[in-house]
């Protein structure tokens, strides 16, 4: 039986979230995405397939290395492309606001 | 409620620029930019090092719950004038976006407010599209971590 797999499934997930991080800055192989893991290879092979089969990542073959790159236009179905970007930076300034409204100079 | 942070990234540019509205004096908002132990607050990172004077450099260092380098920044200070303006670059290492050159103009609304202007450059429309997507995923970290926070709270 195939199980069908949506993107909210698949980024419900931490590891597959990491893996998701780690691929955005540049394609990888599988192999290279297990060492950045303490899991089993097959653990992250099991969550690389999974991310592949609803198509937040893309295989490209390469010689005889199959690198995963990030499918952006599979992404913008999550949230839009750079409204994340700009709540990162709210949050922080945000962050920074609620510091300093506290901030007590040193003598 | 109206957005404090807006970001203004057009298509096919190798730049951005994100504005900033703080209910804060001048003076305290550029000392969140310049003072190491607040930098390390509100961006969430180790400062390894941050000179905040011209010629001056500066190294970010994360690292996750297993105490492994999860994330490290560094650049070199070009311009500092003091509740101003700070030119700077910042490069995220082990990362294929290279350096990028950030003009931060700081200015006095009124006593108790001021406003920020982020300018990032970027040697190409493609990294600078990396850095945004970038953004993305971890937006959608966050994003669920804050769910759980939350959820977390409800029990």
């Amino acid at each position: 039986m195939e199980i069908r797999r949506d993107v909210f499934q698949a980024i419900a997930d931490p590891t597959r979230r990491a893996i998701l991080t780690l691929v955005a800055l540049q394609a990888m192989t599988a192999g290279a995405i297990a060492n950045d893991f303490d899991s089993s290879r097959q653990t992250i092979s099991k969550h690389v397939q999974i991310l592949t089969e609803c198509q937040l990542l893309i295989q490209e073959q390469s010689g005889r290395e199959i690198y995963y790159h990030i499918n952006a236009k599979k992404m913008k179905e999550v949230a839009d492309f750079i409204e994340p970007f700009r709540n990162m930076w709210d949050d922080r300034f945000n962050k920074l606001e609620a510091i300093m409204k506290n901030y007590k100079p040193k003598k | 409620m109206e957005q404090k942070t807006k970001l203004n990234a057009e298509n096919g540019k190798q730049e951005y620029v994100i504005t900033r509205d703080f209910d804060l004096p001048l003076e305290l908002l550029f000392k969140a930019f310049v003072e190491p132990e607040l930098v390390a607050q509100w961006m969430g990172t180790n400062v390894l090092k941050l000179e905040s004077k011209k010629h001056g450099s500066y190294q970010f260092e994360t690292k996750d719950a297993q105490g492994k380098v999860a994330f490290r920044a560094n650049g070199v200070i070009h311009e500092l004038i003091p509740d101003r303006k700070i030119i700077r670059t910042f490069e995220m290492e082990n990362a294929p976006v290279g350096v990028q050159l950030e003009v931060y103009e700081f200015e006095k609304d009124t006593d108790d407010s001021s406003k920020l202007k982020m300018h990032v450059i970027y040697e190409s429309v493609e990294k600078r599209d990396q850095v945004l997507q970038y953004g993305l995923v971890q937006g959608i970290n966050w994003a669920h971590n804050r769910i759980q926070e939350v959820v977390s709270h409800l029990k």
